[in-house]
């Protein structure tokens, strides 16, 4: 039994990460009909950006005695700024790849994210090297130890921060105007803009949420996963696409509960049959899912819209 | 007519006498090439295999040349560039043999280049010795190529014995990555000694995740649960800085052990203390080196201002092999064809050299049976040596 939570507990963790990676993908969807497949290098530029932001302010507010400032507001601080940062990167995307394509056919648009993702990459390759980057580790890891499951102190701010950001979401979407502005906007993209809302407004604002989402995965990820290279967003951001699509295209809340699922699937997978073939029958799973529900868990036939 | 037949004669009968003594002057000398990569993606490890020859050379000239049959030979260095690159080695190679007529050659380094000038030797009957290429290719079937380095597959058996007799733990685990061939061949290597030591079963838990994966929580869980007392994870030092940390995380409290692969110092600049203390076997470790190991990297140290890697330690092994095989090859006849292959026949008989990285043997494929150097990471995150062990 210890052992069936030891692994829950690294499930949750995992899936935080496809959770928050799949709700950009599934966001972009909603809105602009296309998938953003440049988003897991978005999740790579965020967490650059974190590494980038954590070792100033570390380099700001040391002393020989130490940090002025507690671990906890350092990390606080790189996250928002990283948000922030990555954000302008999303907005950036849609304004030079996506909206001179808008009326273009979908395949374009799509090709225009794959291309956008390979810039990314190989930009960061030509600038900092094929080196690997240890992100410091902002707080001091505590290891705890109840009743033979073993977890530490980043494994809850993980996950603990991810459902903080989701909820933040899920509030965002259901009570602001933009959220309002954004539900609309999917619901019929050309009925919208006679009312008075731009989609020059709504879609960059869609970007740069979906992006401080994924630039916040991204520093948590270098907490957890502290060895930071140019190519980790490439696998980890077509599994969150999966996801994505797994969870019903559009759907908030179903991007976010297939990323958990996905992440059960592929500990609880490793758990009972050899690593060997881990993604081999944890992707099989998914296909028979998809199978039987082809518009994922929360998918409805003849619409994508953004739903909660 | 006449003044210009006897002026082609003489002019013959001059290029003849002088050949004759740049034959006799060849003699006297003994040209060793050097391949190595001093240009191009690797220019430190051709940088440490030069200035380890070149140190080498200025004994050489102390002692006034090696001493062959009673008679004592100057030695001649011929330094080639293979700019890291497989045909670039094979042309230094070529060039080496045919127009420098070099009596042996020692290098290139890495496997990329030694394979395919491995060959090349080996046509023109040239001895070799690589001092650094660990891929079995280089040597085999190839009589006059030889290698300083163990293998691959033998650290397998050498670190499962290490931990037999450090620890006395009857069941390990291993994590390696599928997708990789140093990894998985060394994984399997590794499983099958173990297995012949502590018999069927004894690797609790043999869990893969395959190139580019970051989290191994799961196969970690389960290495914990089968009861391991030892984890064996013979990867590169990005993967080794996540699964040591993973592992202490979610538990782990055995040691961890790995492979050459893990010496670079990235290793413990992305681990961090979770490293500290951990083992893993390798060619030669600076930190803590004793008796003429430690007087080699004292000299490195002080000439080039840098404390020498694996490398430049080989190369000086690989050339001190050289000296005694030719010393030992009877007489330098001055055919350079008939030399070369009595310093490939020397070479082959080789028993128990004593080299700073450790004794060596020649098998008769050429590859060294060699100590393996177990490399403990001490309390500052230095490559401390701890002992070695033999095969």
């Amino acid at each position: 039994m210890t052992y069936f939570f030891q692994n829950l507990i690294n499930a949750l963790q995992w899936g935080s990460f496809y959770a928050l990676i799949a709700l950009g993908y599934s966001m972009v969807y909603g809105i602009l009909m296309l998938f953003n497949f440049a988003h897991g290098d978005v999740f790579m530029v965020g967490a650059y950006v974190g590494l980038g932001a954590a070792t100033l302010l570390l380099m700001i507010f040391s002393t020989p005695l130490g940090p002025l400032i507690p671990g906890w507001l350092l990390l606080v601080i790189t996250i928002i700024s990283a948000m922030l940062l990555t954000s302008i990167l999303g907005v950036l995307i849609e304004r030079i790849g996506y909206r001179p394509l808008r009326n273009a056919p979908r395949a374009s648009a799509a090709i225009t994210g794959l291309m956008i993702g390979i810039i990314l990459e190989t930009g960061n390759l030509s600038i900092f090297g094929a080196q690997r980057f240890s992100f410091p580790s902002l707080i001091k890891t505590e290891t705890f130890h109840v009743g033979g499951i073993f977890f530490t102190n980043k494994k809850i701010l993980i996950v603990a921060v991810s459902l903080i950001l989701m909820y933040a979401l899920h509030l965002f979407i259901k009570k602001t105007k933009w959220g309002m502005a954004m539900r609309a906007m999917s619901y019929d993209y050309l009925a919208v803009p006679l009312m008075g809302v731009s989609i020059d407004v709504v879609a960059p604002l869609t970007f740069a949420i979906g992006s401080a989402l994924a630039a916040a995965a991204g520093v948590l990820y270098g907490l957890a996963y502290p060895v930071l290279d140019p190519l980790m967003g490439v696998t980890l951001g077509w599994k969150a696409f999966v996801a994505a699509i797994l969870g019903g295209r559009g759907s908030i809340m179903g991007a976010a509960l297939a990323g958990f699922l996905l992440g059960f699937i592929e500990i609880f997978t490793a758990m009972v049959f050899p690593s060997t073939l881990r993604d081999l029958i944890a992707y099989s799973i998914i296909l028979m899912i998809l199978t039987f529900r082809p518009h994922g868990f929360f998918g409805q036939a003849h619409s994508a819209q953004l739903r909660l | 007519m006449r003044k210009l037949f006897l002026i082609i004669s003489l002019s013959f009968a001059v290029i003849i006498v002088f050949s004759f003594s740049s034959c006799k002057e060849r003699k006297k000398t003994i040209k060793i090439g050097i391949n190595a990569p001093i240009t191009g993606d690797i220019p430190k490890v051709g940088e440490g295999s030069k200035f380890a020859a070149l140190m080498w050379l200025e004994d050489i000239k102390k002692a006034g040349g090696i001493e062959v049959g009673g008679t004592r030979y100057p030695v001649e260095l011929v330094i080639e560039d293979n700019e890291s690159k497989a045909e670039s080695a094979v042309k230094a190679n070529t060039k080496m043999i045919t127009q420098d007529e070099v009596l042996i050659i020692i290098g290139p380094q890495a496997s990329k280049q030694a394979v395919p000038a491995g060959g090349v030797a080996d046509n023109y009957k040239t001895p070799m010795i690589s001092p650094w290429s660990t891929n079995p290719d280089t040597t085999n079937n190839r009589p006059y190529v030889f290698r300083g380095c163990f293998l691959d597959p033998f650290q397998g058996p050498v670190v499962a014995n290490f931990i037999k007799n450090e620890f006395g733990y009857k069941k390990a685990a291993v994590l390696y990555d599928v997708a990789s061939d140093y990894p998985k061949g060394l994984a399997e290597f590794f499983k099958k000694a173990w297995e012949k030591i502590n018999g069927k079963g004894s690797v609790a838990a043999y869990e893969s995740f395959t190139t580019k994966d970051t989290d191994f929580s799961s196969q970690l869980t389960k290495i914990i649960k089968s009861g391991a007392q030892v984890l064996f994870t013979p990867q590169y030092y990005n993967e080794v800085a996540l699964i040591v940390q993973q592992a202490k995380e979610l538990g782990w409290k055995g040691p961890i052990v790995g492979s050459d692969s893990w010496g670079s110092a990235e290793t413990v600049k992305l681990c961090g203390k979770a490293c500290y203390g951990q083992f893993f076997s390798t060619h030669y470790a600076a930190a803590g080196a004793k008796g003429a190991t430690k007087e080699f990297i004292n000299r490195y140290n002080k000439k080039y201002g840098y404390v020498p890697d694996d490398v430049a330690a080989l190369t000086w092994d690989a050339l001190n092999i050289a000296k005694r095989a030719i010393e030992s090859s009877g007489n330098i006849t001055g055919n350079i064809k008939t030399d070369r292959t009595s310093v490939r026949d020397a070479l082959a008989k080789i028993k128990n050299f004593k080299g700073i990285t450790g004794d060596m043997t020649f098998t008769e494929n050429g590859d060294p049976k060699k100590c393996a150097v177990i490399v403990r990471i001490s309390n500052k995150g230095e490559y401390e040596f701890y002992k070695s062990v033999c095969p």
